[in-house]
């Protein structure tokens, strides 16, 4: 993974609450043995209409927020499946960082694996950020901050562990390689369960 | 210095969960890292497989022990009989080269695949029970969400994605932060015509979809006591529709009387000895969770969903509730409702019964009950697609295909099917859908689909209706055996209109 330490964009907004995994990524476009090229699927069903024409009432089709890479967004961001083609698909299609109130569990694990920044804040600041999609918004990972234009800094949690692999670009699956030796020690001493 | 025992420091009583927790640890978690968790057994399907495979390969990686992941076919199989030619009516290629991906893998790395012509094969969350595979006191995870429906047995059983895939084919173990604790206790009985499904909707309508986020979820009281192990799977299927990263229930005799059936639990001694650890796993008396909650079983109703997430669960019977939000106001303009009017009468479309909720024998059983001797509305489509290639020798055995197609159902074979809909299985635009699944968000079973999630009964009464039906209406009588000589009843569902 490449590490990721700042990122710097003003935000497209969508203050929908409980944007599930079906709509970040139809699960008709889960038939596939890839993992790239999956943007042109991301919130597919709200970027284009039924005939497939482009919806512009749609945030992410609106001109003014072409090429902004954090998303701010309601309530509970991600909740429904483990599909990991819902980051896949978001990192493709050019976000870096998710900004919510509340995010679910296994998409904040997942988002975190590909380079996608899963941000929790108070609500009381999602609604202030959902209010202000032109501000540029400076998400510090080393610091753990969100900056303001103001200047204001809220920091953010993020998991010890989680932050040293975004800095640093570990890669979780060698740093378990390493521990094999621990593994086998269990294996060979665990009781029967 | 003397040779007595040792004394035993007296130790804190501890969850089920914690107990588990415990015996897989690895490497214990610090504020700098994440614990290492042993993972026992590792489920595998078509769809969230094929990249952890390849990212293997390309490390020139091998499996840590092939012995403990086991694979099968469900996602994106076609539920339709295979050609005359015995061809299989794969929707498109790309769910062909997902299966056949998966062969390839499987067969390479030493993996025991249930394949298409397998008697054991169905979908993952419930030929892993059937089969005695999940067992308490396991750590049981799978790349699909619902994997928290193995938590009924006694398991820590939770969803992974395709990374997390990779890191347990090569590792067998997961790097995790400890959940915190949520115990639900349900006490009360559960109403005549009431299920496991409704209670678990009427749980997640109350909690919220991000009332479990953070927690693994233990369901206790004389109610969960009182479900069978499938009700229990419908339960805790669902946790993860509250957020939650698990759900589970201690396990006790019905679980063991269940295992002590099914062919990969163990057997006698090894059973005997199973059974000695297996008791040791309910939480202690005293033990702290983090966070408690009761539920009185008196108040469920049969539930139905309104809107275009499972928190949206109310009663049959209730009103479609003010919006609160936007999002709010959306899904109920999705679904075509108003807020203030009731559901039922609403005319249904379609009617889905199965998945890894809803598509064990018993919840066949259920809706044979019901459309025993009676007709569907001709308004609408009805598929009832068993579980697993077991539930559907077993539904055969009993003639609850044949009560099915005579009231003029589509029976299918075993498979994922309209649930997540990639298998050509789908809701046509704008159709209402009555489904016994889990998930109820927007296209969830097709693109512009609408879904209410029920139980099987609710289905099963609204198919014979043509509309959202109340299944306390229909009276406890008709068995299965008895019906299938019964002249079929045309009509008799205007009685509910």
């Amino acid at each position: 993974m490449k590490p990721i330490r700042r990122i710097v964009s003003a935000s497209v907004v969508w203050p929908r609450s409980n944007i599930d995994t079906d709509q970040i990524i139809p699960a008709r476009f889960l038939s596939t043995t890839e993992r790239n090229g999956l943007g042109r699927y991301a919130f597919h069903d709200w970027r284009y209409r039924d005939d497939g024409s482009v919806n512009p009432d749609f945030v992410f089709n609106q001109p003014q927020n072409v090429g902004r890479s954090i998303l701010v967004a309601g309530r509970n961001f991600g909740c429904g499946s483990s599909r990991e083609h819902a980051p896949w698909a978001l990192v493709d299609f050019g976000l870096r960082a998710v900004i919510s109130a509340e995010i679910a569990d296994i998409f904040r694990n997942n988002a975190l694996k590909n380079g996608l920044l899963p941000v929790v804040l108070p609500a009381a600041v999602v609604d202030e950020l959902l209010a202000h999609p032109d501000w540029s918004l400076e998400l510090d990972v080393a610091t753990r901050q969100l900056r303001l234009p103001d200047g204001r800094c809220y920091e953010f949690p993020l998991d010890e562990f989680q932050q040293v692999c975004l800095l640093d670009g570990v890669d979780e699956l060698g740093y378990l390689l390493a521990r094999t030796e621990a593994i086998q020690h269990f294996e060979e001493n665990r009781n029967a369960c | 210095m003397t040779d007595s025992m040792p004394a035993v420091a007296a130790q804190p009583p501890r969850t089920l969960f914690d107990k588990l927790w415990d015996a897989h640890l690895v490497v214990a978690e610090t504020t700098a890292a994440p614990a290492l968790l042993y993972v026992d057994l590792h489920l595998i399907h078509e769809v969230t497989s094929p990249q952890a495979f390849a990212e293997l390969a390309e490390r020139g990686l091998t499996l840590r022990c092939p012995e403990r992941t086991k694979g099968t076919l469900d996602h994106s199989t076609p539920t339709l009989p295979n050609a005359a030619d015995g061809s299989v009516p794969y929707p498109h290629a790309a769910a062909r080269a997902q299966v056949d991906r998966l062969r390839e893998n499987a067969a390479r790395c030493g993996v025991e695949l249930f394949d298409l012509d397998s008697p054991a094969r169905g979908i993952v969350h419930v030929i892993g029970p059937e089969l005695g595979l999940t067992q308490p006191g396991m750590t049981i995870v799978c790349g699909d969400s619902h994997t928290s429906t193995h938590g009924a047995f006694g398991a820590l059983a939770f969803g992974i994605g395709t990374s997390e895939v990779g890191h347990v084919l090569a590792t067998q173990c997961l790097l995790q932060r400890k959940a915190k604790t949520l115990a639900i206790t349900v006490a009360g009985e559960l109403a005549s015509g009431v299920s496991a499904k409704d209670l678990i909707l009427h749980i997640i309508g109350q909690i919220g979809v991000n009332g479990g986020t953070g927690y693994v979820i233990e369901f206790r009281g004389a109610t969960i006591r009182a479900l069978p192990m499938e009700g229990r799977m419908t339960v805790c299927n669902m946790a993860i529709e509250a957020g939650a990263r698990a759900g589970m229930i201690a396990p006790d005799q019905v679980t063991f009387d269940y295992l002590a059936g099914c062919p990969r639990a163990p057997k006698g001694a090894a059973f005997e000895a199973a059974l000695a650890r297996w008791k040791l796993l309910p939480s202690d008396p005293g033990a702290k969770f983090d966070r408690e909650l009761q539920i009185d079983a008196g108040q469920v109703r049969p539930a139905v969903t309104w809107g275009t997430h499972p928190g949206t669960a109310m009663v049959i019977d209730g009103l479609v509730p003010e919006p609160q939000d936007a999002a709010q106001q959306r899904g109920i303009d999705y679904m075509r409702f108003s807020a203030g009017a009731g559901v039922l009468g609403e005319p249904v479309d379609v009617v889905f019964v199965g998945s890894c909720t809803n598509g064990r024998i018993s919840d066949l059983r259920e809706v044979a009950r019901l459309l025993a001797g009676r007709k569907l509305h001709p308004r609408v489509r009805m598929l009832v697609v068993p579980g697993s290639a077991a539930v559907k020798r077993q539904a055969q055995a009993e003639g609850i295909d044949q009560i099915v197609r005579n009231a003029g159902g589509e029976w299918r074979e075993p498979g994922c099917s309209m649930c997540i809909a990639m298998n050509g299985d789908l809701v046509l635009p704008g159709q209402l859908a009555l489904s016994t699944s889990n998930r109820n968000f927007e296209g969830r079973q097709g693109p512009g689909a609408r879904t209410m999630l029920v139980s099987p009964a609710t289905a099963a009464a609204s198919a014979l209706a043509g509309c959202v039906a109340d299944p306390r209406a229909y009276p406890d009588t008709t068995p299965t055996a008895a019906a299938l000589a019964a002249e079929p009843v045309v009509g008799q569902t205007g009685a509910l209109a």
